[in-house]
This record gives C-alpha cells, structure tokens and sequence, in this order.
C-alpha cells in the first residue's frame, strides 16, 4: 500500500512534483558548481599569481655581494660563487615538483658592445644576461620545457616572423607566437628596448658582442631593467664569460599555500611529526628548504615581495568565494524549502481524508517523507549533473582550464539535498499532520 | 453632514450617498481596495510572513552580493598596493632628478588619496676593507608604508644609523655583532660612521645593499635621489593618466609603470571579478527562485478569494490589480527590508574577509527594489493566469 501512495502521488500530482523537482534540480546545481569554483579558485588564482614571477630565487651559498644600480652591474663579471647548470633538472625531483610551474637561471655577464674591437673608445658597457628562453629539459622519464617565458610572462618581444611579418605583443593572431624568441641553442639575442633605441638596432641587425657577431631576433621591452640589456642563450653568456655550466642565480616559480602559523617556524626546531608536515606542505619556505636540498651549495631564498603578497591575495579570494559560497548554499536551501513547503500545504484536504481513514500522525508524515527523499534524489542527480557543467563552463570561460569536480563531492551533495529537502518539508509536514480532518474535509482550508 | 446617524440604524440611500460626499478625499474604491489589501496581509499573517521572509532574503542575497561585487575590486585594489611601487620615474641617463622632483610628483598625484612616493638615490661605497657595497639614501617613514614586505628587525629611528641588508651584513660581519658595533663606509675619500639599526630581507636586490636617511646620504655623499618609486591608487586607466600628467611634469625623468606589477594585478583582479559575477548571478537567480516558489504557493492558496471576488462580479482587471498590488507592496517592504540586511551583511564580510568595511551603495536599491517586484509580480501573474481559466464554481466547490 506504501509504495502505491507514493507511486501515484507522483503520478496523479506530476505538475506540483515537478515544480518542487525544478526548485531542487537548481539548488543544488548551484551548490555544486559553488562549492566545485570555491575548492578550486585557490588553484586557479595561484596560477594566475604567477603572472607576477617568480616567487623564489636560488643563488650559491658562498655568494658575494651584487653591487648593481638601475640594472648596471659594477662588479667584476669574474667575480663571485656560481650554480652548476647540470644540477638545475633536479629542481624537477624535488617532493613538490608538480607545484613548480617553471624555472629560469640568469648569468649576467658584463659585455663590450660596438663596432670595431674590443679598444673600440665608442664600445659601451652593457650587461648581457644568459638564460633560457623555452628549453627543453629532461629529468629522469619527466621531460619539460621552461624558461623566462614561463616565469615571465610580462617580457614582450617584438621581432619578424619567419615569413618577415612583424609580431606584435598582445594580438590574438600572433599568440602562442614565437616571433622574435631567440633559439635556446642559437647565437641569436634579444636587445632591450631602450637599448636598441640608444645603438638604432631592429630585429635582424647583427650587433657585435666582445668581437662576436650576433644576430637580434627581436626587441625586448620588460618595463625593468632588462629594457637596457641584451637577454641571450645561456650557452652563449657562458661562452663569453669562459665558464662553461655557470649560473649566477635560479628564478624559480612555485604554487605556494599562504603562510600560516606553521610555514614561518624554523624546521630546526620542530618536532619530527611537525617537521614532516611542514615539509609535506606546499609552503614557500618549505619548497626554499626543498630546493636547497636538491642543488648542492645553494642558498633558496623567497622572494618576498612576490611570495607574502601573494599569500594574502591569495587567502583574501579564497575567503570571499568560501562566504559567497555559503551565500548560495543559504539561498538554495531556502529554495528547496519553499517549494517543498507550497507542494505539501496544497495537499492538506489529502492528509485529512488519510486521518479520516485512520491513518496515524506517523504513516501519514512517513508518506510525505518518502516523497520528499524521492525528490531529494532525483533533483540532487539531476542537479549535480547540471552543477557539473555549470561549473565546467565557469572554469572554461573565466580560467580558460577545467574546473575539476572531485567526486568525494557528489555524496556530500547528495546528503546536503536530502538533509535540506527534510529540513524544508519537516515544519510543513508538520503542520499538515496537525491538521484537523473534520475541517480539512469541509473544504475550510 | 447634514444628519447624524445612530448606530445600527438602517440609512437611506440620500444619507448614504451624503456619507460618501463627506468622505470624497479618499475615493470608495480606493479604500475598499487598500482595505482588502490590508486584510488579506493580516487574516493570513502566516503564509503573509513566509512570503514576506522569502522576499526579505532574496533582496538581502541580491544586496550583498551587488555591494560585494561594486567593492571588491577596490578591496582587492588596496590588497595589491602591497606589492608595492607600480610606477617608477628614473632619471636619464644616471643622472639625479631635479630637487623639486618630489614635490611636483606629489602636487601632480596630491589630489587622490592613499599615493605613496618615495625617492631613493644610490651610491658605491667602500667598506674597511676595500669591499664595494651599494648605500642606498631613502626616506624610511615612507619606504616602510610602499614595501610592506620587507622584513626588518629595527627599523632606524636615531641619527646615523642604518638598516643593513641580509648579505650585506655577511660582508660587514665582523663589525656586526650582537651589540650593534658602528662601522665605516667611505665614498670618494669622505667617510662616515653609521650605527647599524637593524636587518632588512627581501629575498631581491635589496639584500645586498646599506639604507640610509635621505638628508643624511646627501650630506655625505652630495648625491640627489635618481629614483622614485610611486604607488598609484586606481585603475588601470587612472594610472595610465598619472602616468601621462608625470611625463609632462618632470620631461627630464623617464617615467614607466612597473609591468610586472600591473599586468599580474589585471589579470587577478578579473579573473576574479568575472568568478564573483557569474557567483552573484547565480546566488541572485537562486533566490528569486525561492520568492518564485512561495509566492507561487501563497497565490494558490488563495484561489478561493479569486473565486468569491470574481463570483461577486469584480471584473478580471481588478483581480489582476489586486493580486498584482499586493505582489508589488510585498515586493517594495521586502526589498527595503532586505536591502538595509544585505548592506550588514555586506559589511560583516568585508569585515571578516578585508579587514575593512564595505562602503554601502546605495546606488544598488532601485536595482534590488525593481527586481524584487519584478520577481514579486511574475509569481503573482503566473498562477493568476492559471486560475483564470477555471470556473469560480469548481473553485468554491472546494474541487
């Protein structure tokens, strides 16, 4: 007899279900793709942070001080402690290697630049900068690509195509472009804006370099001061300084999570089972820590303008979209109770023909419940589906990347919509059941 | 006003239409119909409260999330200053900038509020031992408010004392100690003794180098600031126009915008801006639903006044008026209501999640106030619209 109330409930009343079915569909298709953006949005913002460099800098331990104004650098290039360059591609076998979006090395190098040879008296001295551009690397079975494309992506180059067009930074046509990016294995380079106003050089002049010939591939324009260098291959900084593998410093751009009380603590002091979390999490000190380990002699440093910045940035977003989220939830909990309360209040005339009967208080709220878990159900399905792509959608349109919706969410959705649906049914049952028959059948409802 | 009447004495129908001459300020019909509105919120308080509390809801959600959505970039814009200078003016080529420099950049960006500038000039000093170091004169008061970020011990407070940098402290080490031994620097043959205030690190350039007291840099070395480092409140645009004004202000200064800091922080500041949009329309949505619902259920429920107005002769447009009124005068208390909730509600959020309150908009009511009666009066119509086509009889025969 259960079942058949139930049964033909939903199908006599299919009109009054399905309002109440719609009215769940949405909740928790809201719910889910609020919780699925708000668990997700740190991700998505980190990598967006990222846009603002580097976060960690490596340098050698025994390193001496830089004694450099406006970019100039004023020190003997011989000078100084350097990185080996073989020992780079372990940055890469570090724990948190996934969260390490990309890394670049950097050898200044001061240089001669001008016609002539090196006792040319119009030669200048400029500093020229070895590092990668897009390499390709490999580390174990793991091969990547990185280089200050990655990790800087405010550089512009303006260069020629290869078929003499001019690629300008910022046109969709010419993105991904590659116009004007020199070669890693080339003896091409990049000329700093304001540099090549100074000498009146344009992509494809040859400049002379310490007596070599290189050839611009394109402008560069940083608005820092790399607008006054010449950016080259590594390879080729390494060749004119004579030291082969050298690297001054490593910029090193990595997912963090925003400092807290732990992440500021010395491991030194810490517990085993402490240590093991701080290390175990992908904090900015903990990766410094990390990556001091994996290149011998280094010193990994956070780069804190960037670094704590970003934390608070970071933990700023993620509260506001957790509130928003508690906002939806609230709205769509309402929701869900509204309609369910409309369908049950409609259906008192019902209750009293049921209690007339002689139906008891609990067969004719156990009737009501078994309906409203129906509904929980199927609107919840239905709903986490819509959620899901819903939230897909969000991902894809706003962060140009999927939204991932884990599924440890679809049975804490499921509860939240059967838990909601009750909680919004319960005081309108309630009431139903209260309700005198003798007055429901009258028709004095 | 001729005749007075007791009560429970039956009027003629002169003295009833005397009566309503007398009371012709408001109109008959007008009252009746404000009366049944009246009524109606009263003899069904409940199902009147439930509609009403939905209302009240949905216009406070709506309300927060607009005021959050026109705020947030300015919140999020001030958490970005902390990164720091996004433009810097330089001197061309390695030369100081004029002495009023500092002065005219201020005048120029005075008018907005919460701009930091702050000069620096450099030099290469030699320390004891033959060492290049690079001494840096700064105005520290300002510095500390531009560079949040920089983590410093102490920062100098007395005359002739310096914030020594994290690797330039490894070069002065033997002349640091724990009870902050002065040391010597010269420049060009002239020497100075400072007293070392405190530690700064960075993790960049700043490491390396010895900050000083601008006025006490420029008496030891005679050299004038070549850098200033501005933090320009606004958007993008805005400072793109400082920018401009700078230029034609100080021509001897090259003066650009920090890239690094202004592209990453227009990138965050939309991506977000777009989550927070689609989230709003999707919260609003939500719960214009819910009003949708309940009012949809409390029309219903009322079919049976629809059956007896209308078997009483009202015609359907006054039906539709009276259901629309009611709608409406529900949606116009749940808006303002719901509005002053949403700005607390706003508020508390800006309080916990920023620090700061959110400013309350008030330009956001007519928005809230039209979609709250636009919402109110779709789900009055819709369930009218269905009743219409049923027979008032079938209604009062409670079918």
């Amino acid at each position: 007899m259960f079942p058949r109330i139930v049964y033909e409930s939903f199908r006599r009343q299919a009109r009054r279900k399905l309002l109440a079915g719609i009215a769940i569909t949405l909740g928790v298709a809201v719910a889910t793709a609020m919780i699925a953006v708000a668990t997700d949005i740190g991700d998505k913002i980190n990598r967006e942070l990222r846009s603002y460099g580097a976060n960690l800098v490596v340098t050698p331990q025994e390193d001496t001080l830089d004694v450099e104004v406006g970019g100039v650098n004023l020190k003997p290039p011989s000078d100084g402690a350097f990185l080996n360059e073989a020992d780079l591609p372990k940055i890469r076998g570090t724990f948190w290697h996934h969260n390490i979006v990309g890394f670049s090395p950097m050898l200044p190098v001061t240089v001669k630049v001008g016609e002539g040879n090196n006792n040319n008296k119009d030669a200048k001295d400029v500093t020229l900068v070895g590092t990668y551009f897009n390499k390709a690397l490999s580390f174990g079975k793991d091969d990547f690509t990185t280089g200050v494309r990655i990790t800087h992506p405010w550089w512009k180059v303006e260069g020629s195509c290869g078929d003499g067009r001019l690629a300008r930074p910022g046109r969709v046509e010419d993105s991904p472009s590659s116009c004007g990016w020199p070669d890693d294995n080339s003896q091409d380079v990049l000329l700093g804006e304001r540099l090549a106003a100074k000498l009146a050089k344009k992509p494809g002049d040859t400049l002379e370099v310490d007596g070599r010939q290189l050839t611009i591939s394109g402008i560069l324009s940083t608005g820092g001061a790399e607008d006054n260098q010449i950016v080259a291959p590594l390879a080729l900084a390494q060749q004119i300084l004579g030291k082969p593998g050298a690297v001054r410093r490593v910029y090193v751009s990595a997912l963090t999570k925003p400092p807290d009380a732990l992440s500021v603590r010395d491991p030194k002091t810490m517990t085993p089972e402490v240590y093991d979390r701080w290390y175990c999490s992908p904090y900015v000190e903990s990766i410094a820590y990390q990556l001091q380990e994996v290149i011998p002699h280094s010193h990994a440093e956070q780069i804190r303008q960037v670094a704590q910045n970003e934390g608070t940035v970071l933990s700023r977003i993620k509260g506001l979209m957790l509130l928003i989220t508690l906002a939806a939830l609230f709205a769509s909990a309402l929701a869900v109770s509204a309609a369910m309360a409309t369908a049950i209040y409609e259906r008192r005339v019902e209750v009293g023909l049921m209690k007339a009967l002689g139906a008891g208080n609990l067969a004719v709220s156990a009737i009501f419940f078994a309906e409203a878990l129906l509904l929980a159900l199927v609107g919840g399905i239905a709903g986490f589906s819509a959620g899901a792509l819903l939230a897909r959608q969000i991902g894809r349109s706003i962060f140009n990347s999927q939204i991932s919706i884990e599924p440890v969410l679809f049975p804490i959705i499921m509860t939240i919509a059967v838990f909601v649906t009750f909680a919004g049914s319960a005081a309108a049952i309630r009431r139903a059941v209260k309700f005198d028959p003798v007055f429901a059948l009258r028709g004095e409802g | 006003m001729t005749t007075s009447t007791t009560p429970g004495k039956l009027l003629t129908p002169q003295q009833v239409a005397d009566r309503r001459a007398q009371a012709s300020h408001t109109s008959p019909c007008v009252s009746m119909f404000a009366r049944m509105l009246l009524r109606a919120a009263v003899l069904r308080r409940r199902r009147a409260a439930s509609a009403l509390l939905a209302m009240i809801v949905s216009a406070a959600v709506a309300t927060a999330m607009m005021n959050l959505y026109v705020d947030v970039q300015a919140k999020l814009r001030t958490e970005f200053r902390n990164y720091g200078a996004n433009v810097v003016i330089v001197a061309k080529d390695g030369q100081s900038l004029p002495a009023d420099a500092l002065a005219k950049v201020e005048s120029v960006l005075g008018a907005k509020t919460k701009t930091l500038a702050v000069p620096f000039s450099y030099a290469v000093a030699r320390t004891h031992d033959g060492q290049s170091v690079v001494v840096v004169g700064t105005d520290f008061a300002r510095a500390r408010q531009l560079n949040h970020w920089w983590k410093v011990s102490h920062w100098p407070d007395a005359p002739n004392e310096a914030l020594i940098g994290m690797r330039a402290a490894t070069v002065l080490s033997p002349k640091i100690g724990p009870n902050r031994q002065p040391f010597e620097l010269t420049f060009q043959g002239k020497a100075i003794e400072l007293a070392p205030a405190g530690m700064l690190q960075t993790g960049a350039g700043e490491d390396s180098r010895i900050y000083l007291d601008q006025s006490e840099f420029q008496n030891w070395t005679g050299v004038a600031p070549s850098t200033i480092e501005v933090a320009a409140n606004g958007t993008a645009a805005e400072v793109e126009a400082s920018i401009r004004q700078l230029t034609q202000v100080l021509p001897a200064a090259d003066i650009r915008p920090v890239r690094q800091i202004m592209e990453g922080e227009a990138n965050v500041l939309n991506k977000t801006r777009a989550t927070l949009y689609a989230s709003a329309m999707l919260v609003v949505l939500t719960s214009a639903l819910c009003v949708l619902a309940t009012l949809i259920g409390w029309v219903f429920d009322r079919r049976r006044d629809f059956a007896i107005m209308k078997a009483l002769g009202a015609s359907e447009r006054l039906i539709n008026g009276f259901f629309a009124a009611e709608a409406a005068a529900l949606g116009v208390v749940g808006a303002i209501l719901g509005f002053f909730i949403g700005i607390g509600v706003a508020a508390w959020i800006g309080r916990v999640n920023f620090h700061a309150p959110v400013v309350p908009r008030f330009s956001v009511f007519p928005y809230v106030l039209a979609g709250s009666v636009a919402v109110a009066l779709i789900s009055a119509i819709l369930p009218i619209e269905l009743l219409r086509r049923v027979q008032p009889a079938i209604i009062l025969r409670g079918e």
